[in-house]
């Protein structure tokens, strides 16, 4: 007994959100990077993007400090302790939000022990929480936030024989220290192909999975007490799932379906309505053809603007104008390409998409503001204002061109050093071929700041 | 997502491992052994004089022409230049503000072995029944109805080489294709290409092998793998040429598919193109290939070419990698973006491929970011030197750098109209052209080949057709920004 309630008080933590999105951490960070302006930065003459209220600013300077937006506009005073950076002919964006990655649970994809993103075979599902694996020093991090990507949702990935991967934690990639943003951010689930592989049989049968778990946790949350007495009847998942499945039946945490038939996002959505959950489609190839109603249900669809090929048969509808035709419909959309090493190219296919239809602004949007619409984080991201998180990007021409990339990156204020292992190897195989070194390449080690 | 969720598999990373082989000089006659074997009934689709003209032209032989114009008839490069007068009767496109390159080139596909959609009976690009196939050809499982024919070409692929994929040391012939819509496989094979052998480094063979408690288990049994391979070729060579010096008196020797594949690598008419990723492991190949004394006319993937341009320079070795794939496998680990380019400033012949068959639908994208990366790294190579990556480099590779690969008179007529820059994400393909024919436009639904496996997949009465176009299509432009 004793130890059920120290399992219950432990579980208590672990259920509700917690949001640790105040400077104080990044101001520990900004320390530990040596920034010698006090976390106050001035970003001065670019074309700034808000995506907010204020539009598009020509010459603006978007004022940080102490992690935060402390003023964006024409006629912002400058403090004098202010570091500067001059994006005189530069465009200024908030930071780019990867929707659905494994940032931090995976190093290198054919190596087993670096991959911690699944629950696999183990007993868990619901209760999988991915935070606990997550590793802020893994070397992807570096190379994705050099490229203007400042925040991510870990997702966990379906593994075993379980429709219910767990819950994703959204993460903040410029600090090694207080990077969990919010956790449990989303809870993941699959149907669809996918789903049927997963349960074994047939799609429906995974649709009837997942509908029992929803049933079960309910019926688990109405009778907690009763079960723990052994008064109640036995329950598909096991307790701590159930627990972990209540905030999504209370509407207050999303449940991500990883979907793509037409069909198959139908069938989700009948399955959000009965439950009332906050639905949130992930994958959507055929998410254009059922636009009217997901806009109806406003339900958001986390898509990958370049999948244009029948590669299944739940996917035969791909189009490279699934963005354009879901914006039209109204649809929120955000842009997942489910590549953590390459989480850069989303702007690649961002730009697709615009040469597809979608209107550039909207691309922009679907790279940094949405993805904190989808998850309700957009009182502290997503846009460049006052107040809000300075996940800040100064980018050497339009953000989606190929020929651009980010000159600046601040992630909650912390200004990033614009290095990663990737720069550090070709720094080290250039100097070795312009025969500068006499000794070994090996001998060559780049400056990491 | 599908992406990565591929590449944590075994199978996807013996996809990502292909190698190609393409037969050397063109002096050479045609490798088919027997003669005549598995002929091309290739036929190029009826095509007009067509005179494209004030575009702004990258060549593929490294130079550009600003308002040129080139001149396409009887399947061929007819003119290029500055100016090039119209023919009576010819369709004349004005190209003004438009760019145009050469057909683009892949030297690895493996589109129609393992096509879309995926499926287990689709997927017929590795025969890891034994590491060394050689006896195999890939052009035996192309399936012509892969959709990926069709939006590879939409993205401007006029040459494309299938290969096997890299689960075994010798995986198999690959073949080159022509982009071309077709009920065979033979209607789309290049006439009188070389053949390429595929063979493949490192991680695939020992994890396929090795998982099965057999040989190769490990690096060095790769290579054993490959040298013992080669040394019994050298025998059944030796055997044939005895045969033939005794004027060919008595019964044959026993024919050996696949030492008969390796002795003509031997002979030079079959290049070895070979999956390899480690600088260390590209130059144990090379002293293999010295051993035998056969070339490597590409590494394949090769993200550490960058280590060694000078070895690859010196062996006339071309390297064929992506843009910026890296960390699916440790042999992928130390991926950068400036690959591609310093592979080139090191002096080596370098280009872009795809693995892929959502990559080869913008290979110009590609390029674009390698030479990207170049310029942030300090290299500043010319966009129209760039061009060669994705055109007459490939073509190199592929044997076939003197029919395509660049707009010079006598060539094939493969070219591609872009709406713009092809170094902007905002361009398309407006026109492909393949021997003169166009077989892609944008503009007309008549020139978008449909593949029999699309064909009713989306009948009335509500459902909306998925190549339905949106009414925001023709605006693709950044908001100001570029």
């Amino acid at each position: 007994m004793k130890y059920l309630v120290m399992l219950l008080a432990l579980l208590c933590v672990a259920c509700s959100p917690a949001d640790h999105s105040d400077g104080q951490t990044g101001a520990v960070a900004s320390t530990a990077t040596a920034d010698t302006h006090s976390g106050t930065w001035a970003i001065t003459g670019g074309t700034v993007y808000t995506l907010g209220a204020a539009g598009k600013i020509e010459h603006g300077t978007v004022l940080i400090k102490d992690g935060r937006i402390a003023a964006v506009g024409t006629d912002v005073a400058i403090p004098a302790d202010a570091g500067r950076i001059d994006a005189t002919g530069k465009v200024v964006t908030p930071g780019i939000f990867d929707p659905e990655s494994q940032f931090g649970v995976v190093e290198v994809g054919a190596v087993r022990e670096t991959r911690d993103g699944s629950a696999g075979d183990s007993r868990f599902s619901a209760a999988f929480d991915v935070a606990e694996a997550i590793n802020p020093r893994s070397v992807l991090i570096p190379v994705n936030r050099i490229a203007g990507v400042t925040r991510a949702m870990v997702s966990p990935t379906n593994g075993g024989k379980r429709i219910i991967a767990g819950r994703g934690a959204i993460i903040d990639l410029g600090s090694t220290e207080g990077f969990i943003h919010r956790d449990p951010a989303a809870m993941f689930a699959t149907l669809g192909e996918s789903g049927a592989r997963q349960v074994g049989g047939s799609r429906a049968a995974a649709l009837l999975a997942l509908r029992e778990a929803l049933q079960d946790a309910r019926d688990y949350a109405d009778n907690a007490s009763a079960y723990a007495k052994n008064q109640r009847r036995s329950y598909a998942l096991s307790m701590l799932d159930l627990q972990a499945l209540g905030p999504v039946l209370d509407g207050k945490q999303p449940l991500v379906i990883e979907v793509n038939r037409a069909s198959d996002i139908e069938a989700a959505l009948r399955l959000a309505q009965d439950f009332k959950l906050k639905l949130i489609v992930s994958g959507g190839a055929e998410a254009w053809m059922v636009a009217d109603e997901l806009a109806k249900a406003k339900v958001p669809v986390m898509l990958n603007p370049l999948e244009d090929l029948p590669a299944h048969f739940e996917t035969l509808g791909s189009t490279l104008e699934n963005a354009a035709r879901l914006q039209k419909a109204g649809v929120l959309i955000a842009f997942a390409t489910g590549d953590t090493h390459n989480a850069r190219n989303v702007t690649q296919a961002a730009g697709n998409a615009v040469a597809n239809g979608l209107p550039w602004l909207d691309a922009l949007k679907a790279l940094m503001l949405n993805p904190a619409r989808i998850y309700g984080m957009d009182q502290d991201l997503g846009t460049l204002e006052q107040g809000k998180l300075a996940d800040v990007v100064v980018w050497s021409a339009d953000p989606l061109e190929l020929s651009s990339a980010a000159d600046q990156v601040f992630i909650a204020g912390r200004k990033i050093p614009m290095v990663s292992r990737q720069t550090m190897l070709r720094d080290r195989y250039l100097q070795e071929m312009q025969g500068k070194q006499a000794l070994p390449a090996g001998y060559i080690v780049p400056a990491a700041q | 997502m599908r992406m990565s969720c591929l590449r944590a598999t075994t199978l996807a990373l013996v996809l990502a491992g292909s190698v190609a082989l393409a037969a050397h000089a063109a002096a050479t006659p045609p490798t088919e052994f027997p003669p005549g074997a598995f002929p091309s009934t290739y036929q190029p689709l009826p095509a007009q004089v067509t005179l494209i003209e004030h575009a702004t032209i990258y060549t593929g032989t490294g130079e550009r022409i600003d308002d040129g114009a080139v001149l396409l008839r009887d399947g061929k490069i007819a003119a290029i230049g500055k100016q090039v007068d119209a023919p009576a009767g010819a369709t004349v496109i004005d190209a003004k503000g438009k760019y145009v390159t050469p057909g683009l080139i892949d030297v690895h596909s493996h589109l129609g072995v393992y096509p879309s959609p995926a499926v287990e009976s689709t997927g017929n690009g590795n025969e890891m029944t034994n590491p060394n196939t050689s006896q195999v050809m890939a052009e035996h499982s192309v399936w012509p109805q892969d959709p990926g024919f069709n939006t590879a070409r939409a993205g401007g692929v006029t040459t494309l080489e299938i290969l096997p994929g890299s689960g075994n040391l010798i995986g198999g012939r690959g073949v080159v294709l022509k982009n071309v819509p077709a009920t065979t496989v033979q209607a789309m094979k290049f006439p009188d290409a070389p053949y390429g052998l595929k063979m493949a480094c490192g991680e695939n063979p020992m994890r396929v092998y090795g998982s099965r408690h057999q040989f190769p288990s490990t690096i060095m049994g790769d290579v054993a793998g490959y040298r013992q391979a080669f040394a019994d070729a050298q025998a059944y060579d030796r055997e044939w040429k005895a045969w033939e010096a005794k004027g060919k008196a008595g019964p044959p020797p026993k024919r050996d598919l696949g030492k008969e594949t390796l002795a003509e690598v031997l002979d030079g008419k079959i290049r070895v193109q070979m999956h390899c990723y480690r600088a260390d492991e590209m130059a144990q190949l090379l002293d293999v290939a010295h051993e035998f004394g056969f070339t490597i006319s590409a590494f394949h993937h090769a993200v550490e070419a960058y280590k060694i341009p000078h070895l690859l320079a010196k062996t006339n070795t071309c390297a064929a990698v992506w843009a910026d794939w890296w960390g699916f496998k440790m042999e992928a680990w130390d991926g950068i973006r400036a690959n591609l380019a310093m592979t080139d400033a090191g002096g080596a012949c370098a280009m872009i491929h795809s693995d892929d068959e959502n990559g080869i639908q913008r290979l110009n994208q590609e390029v674009a970011k390698a030479w990207a990366a170049g310029l942030r790294a300090g290299l500043h190579i010319s966009k129209e030197h760039a061009v060669m990556w994705m055109t007459l480099n490939p073509a190199k590779a592929l044997g076939l750098a003197d029919r395509i690969g660049s707009l010079e008179p006598g060539k094939d007529a493969d070219v591609v109209l872009w709406s713009a820059d092809p170094f902007s994400v905002y361009a398309r393909t407006e026109k492909v052209f393949l021997d003169g024919a166009v077989v892609y436009d944008r503009a007309d639904p008549a020139r978008q080949s449909k593949s029999d496996f699309m064909l009713g997949s989306f009948i009335g009465p509500h459902a909306a057709k998925p190549d339905k176009a949106t009414d925001a299509t023709a605006t693709a432009t950044g908001e100001g920004t570029r």
